[in-house]
């Protein structure tokens, strides 16, 4: 196999190993997704300067370095405490909603729409971005691109780089936006909101209106009752960049909101010897396996999550989605809120309805005279204070930073939870529910097991990017089924 | 018809940056695909791995490899990718010098456990279980690749034809060298670095200069600067004079110290050496002072950095002259 890529501490290199064990009837015992990597961040931080920390942090992921520089940032404004200017707070915002726009992009068009677009049954071999191209039209295929072009370009131009971003500062950012910069964005800005609204027509007519395909998404092999995290504004609005920290409960309700200086009281990680990775769970309820459920400590952080802790959308557009969304899985409200949708594969739809409130923010934000104020910088007054906590919401879940400092600020210790880490135990649960349906007394239905896998995996989109998929668009697998005796009985791969 | 050349890119312990930058070319990717056989990032475990170990040897004509080589499977990957390519390219400062993951030499393995799954604020793990090779499970065993004690660069594991630099390497200089094989443009002698200039950053730094010395050094967060002016000459600490061209300057053009990720320029075998021998220059040390004064001024403003590998070797401690001699 590949890799899922992971990202945080641990990324997921080489491969993903997932090993399921059958037992002696010839079911399913255990299903085991290891992560066989580890890079180590959060050691060889300590002893750097805390100011370097967005452009370090940057380097767990380069598929989500803006994400990782936020968070970090955030975690300086309050290690020094120094709150940004206004216009600095909106340009580090804009950014984001720019890296949203290209991330989820990507993810529908290449990585995870595919499956639904060319659909679950065509060959692997078509179910890619060419695919894609080929149901859709090669306009479509330019399009992508230069969504992805743009929005990149915007990086750039707000961030310095295209790739690894660095010009966030302690209490601010470190480039004003000119006003022909604005004007450029805001033109950016638009365009998006058109191409997401193109992607949420084109998701209903190839998905919605296709019985079979919504019969898919409603299938217990992708349904799971868990816990819900996402951040959320004043008024539980979905917010990706500032917020408070919100947790429903499997039936929707408000289990905890806190705020993210508080996370050590409610997220606790438990260690496995056969994995790099930490697996997260809710510290007040407790680690009890990978199992869902109320009395089990798994949730779940992903663009369905959001919408799960969330009551409404901040703009127009997205709000309407939002509302057909949860009409259309027949969810009812429940005391102003609708209740949790838990098929996991309408997290495809979740996530376009991300893209298009990402767009409208940033339209927003791009539209807004203080964007182009040269006020873009707080000096911190004093010392490091000792501790900074900062989170966003990364596209594949909630990020947490956490230095502590001495008083030159120079780092001594280091804790992160991020994004796709959050879910390590709904994705080994995921994939263990799709090999127990395909795999019965033995009998394996081979190619069945390895699309229903894939389509398990990449609905978390686990920070993988070109891992999952890589470019001609196949998702490289390798899957072991071991009888009771310990015996290989079938290796299965895809590449 | 002619076969397509092959083209291989392996991802060992890296982040996922090379392979953005190399999608960032955008259209032209289309191109790229229409002219090589495109092995992008092949599965290596198991029956493929043999797939890959049976190909006759440099059969693959050019394998870009990022990451740099930190667990047992990278080293491997390496060695196998070594023999089967015609051309073995280090791509990005993680093959190259070892990058910003390669401070991880300034701790040992059992550090790096200790922290992560032992001494840490949120893991609850009474049993003190870490990570292991071998686990038995009740329905089995598991295999994890061994995490070595040290990052090593690409070209400390296998020998290396050329270096691409750079965290990540710019799209528009990936396209170039790319471009250039397909126009079948001679390459280089073997060992040199492609897709990057000669001189320093500096060269590309369109900042005032005026040879000014400085008399201590501020710390980023420290200091709001001339947006006109060189940033090293207000008294940041910007690594250009001591990195390679390449990037045309993308830090400083928004207002940001280079980091230096495109790794030493020509002729320079150590990159914090050189940085540091540069500052050295620079340092106000003016006026009728006696050799006890200079040495106890340069100390003080020495002193203000309190992290020389972090800030002189950020991205090339692994490939330094240093590796891991300064081991804590």
């Amino acid at each position: 196999m590949k890799k899922v890529t992971i990202d945080p501490i641990t990324r997921l290199e080489g491969h993903g190993k997932i090993d399921i064990f059958l037992n002696d009837g010839g079911d399913v015992a255990n299903v085991y997704f290891q992560v066989p990597e580890l890079r180590g961040f959060e050691q060889f931080c300590v002893g750097r300067l805390a100011e370097e920390m967005p452009i370090i942090t940057n380097r767990i992921c380069g598929v989500c370095p803006e994400a990782h520089h936020m968070a970090s940032l955030k975690a300086l404004d309050d290690l020094f405490e120094a709150e940004p200017p206004d216009a600095a707070k909106k340009i580090r915002e804009l950014l984001y909603m720019a890296f949203y726009v290209t991330d989820h992009t990507t993810h529908f068009y290449a990585l995870g729409g595919p499956d639904f677009i060319v659909g679950p049954d065509a060959p692997p071999s078509e179910r890619n971005i060419f695919g894609v191209i080929k149901k859709v039209g090669l306009d479509i295929g330019k399009q992508v691109i230069e969504t992805r072009a743009q929005n990149h370009h915007v990086i750039e131009m707000l961030g310095g780089r295209k790739v690894h971003p660095c010009a966030g500062l302690p209490g601010g950012w470190s480039k004003p936006v000119t006003e022909e910069e604005r004007k450029e964005l805001e033109a950016i800005a638009k365009k998006n909101i058109d191409f997401a609204l193109f992607s949420l027509k084109t998701f209903d007519k190839i998905v919605l209106n296709n019985p079979d395909l919504l019969e898919l998404i409603t299938s217990d092999i992708y349904t799971h009752q868990t816990y819900y995290m996402g951040t959320v504004d004043d008024e539980n609005h979905v917010n990706f960049y500032d917020g408070m920290v919100r947790v429903v409960d499997p039936e929707g309700k408000e289990f905890v909101k806190y705020h993210p200086k508080d996370y050590m009281e409610h997220i606790m990680e438990n260690v496995e010897s056969w994995t790099y990775l930490k697996v997260p769970y809710l510290k007040k309820i407790g680690w009890k396996g990978f199992i869902d459920g109320m009395d089990s400590g798994v949730y779940c952080a992903t663009p369905l999550s959001r919408l799960n802790v969330s009551d409404s959308m901040a703009t127009p557009l997205a709000q309407e989605h939002f509302e057909k969304f949860y009409e259309t899985f027949g969810s009812k409200k429940k005391n102003g809120r609708y209740q949790p949708v838990h098929f996991r594969l309408s997290t495809h739809w979740a996530r376009l309805i991300e893209m298009l409130y990402a767009a409208e923010h940033m339209l927003e934000l791009a539209s807004d005279p203080e964007i182009t104020s040269p006020e873009i910088r707080n000096l911190p007054s004093g010392k490091a204070k000792g501790v900074g906590i900062g989170s966003v919401e990364a596209p594949r879940g909630t990020l947490t930073h956490h230095y502590v400092t001495d008083e030159n600020a120079v780092i001594q210790k280091v804790n992160m939870i991020v994004g796709t880490t959050n879910n390590y135990a709904p994705i080994s649960m995921s994939l263990k529910r799709a090999a127990e349906k395909l795999i019965t007394k033995g009998k394996v239905i081979k190619d069945e097991l390895l699309n229903k896998i894939e389509m398990a995996f990449r609905l978390y989109d686990p920070c993988l990017s070109c891992a999952t998929h890589h470019l001609p668009g196949t998702m490289p697998m390798i899957v072991k089924i071991i009888n009771s005796g310990g015996d290989v009985l079938d290796t299965f791969t895809r590449d | 018809m002619t076969k397509k050349p092959g083209l291989s890119m392996y991802w060992a312990s890296s982040c996922g940056g090379c392979e953005i930058a190399l999608v960032n070319i955008n259209e032209k990717i289309l191109e790229v695909i229409d002219k090589f056989d495109f092995m992008f990032c092949p599965c290596l475990l198991d029956t493929k791995k043999k797939d890959i170990e049976a190909l006759p040897d440099k059969s693959i004509e050019i394998t870009l490899f990022n990451g740099a080589v930190r667990t047992e499977e990278n080293a491997e990957m390496a060695n196998l990718l070594r023999k089967k390519s015609k051309i073995l390219i280090a791509f990005g400062s993680c093959s190259n010098d070892g990058c910003i993951p390669g401070l991880s030499n300034l701790y040992s393995a059992k550090d790096h456990f200790d922290t992560i799954y032992l001494n840490n604020p949120t893991v609850s793990n009474p049993g003190g279980i870490v990570p292991q090779r071998e686990t038995e499970v009740p329905e089995g065993t598991l295999h994890l690749p061994e995490f070595y004690d040290t990052v090593r660069t690409l070209s400390q594991v296998v020998d290396v034809e050329y270096f691409i630099p750079g965290c990540p390497p710019e799209s528009n200089q990936i396209w170039d060298v790319i471009n250039s094989v397909i126009e079948g443009v001679k390459l280089p002698p073997k060992g040199s670095v492609i897709g990057a200039g000669t001189s320093t950053v500096c060269d590309e730094c369109e900042k005032i200069k005026e040879d000014k010395k400085i008399d201590r050094f501020y710390r980023t967060y420290e200091i709001i600067p001339d947006t006109k002016k060189c940033l090293l000459e207000q008294g940041i600490i910007c690594m250009g004079i001591a990195t390679r061209a390449g990037c045309g300057s993308l830090c400083p053009k928004v207002n940001m110290p280079c980091s230096g990720c495109y790794g030493a320029p020509d002729g320079v075998l150590d990159q914090g050496a050189k940085m540091i021998a540069a500052l050295g220059s620079i340092l106000n040390l003016e006026g009728d002072l006696t050799e006890e004064e200079i040495t106890g001024h340069t100390n003080k403003i020495m002193d203000s950095i309190p992290d020389y590998a972090g800030t002189f070797y950020k991205f090339s401690l692994a490939g330094s002259i240093l590796k891991n001699s300064v081991r804590k």
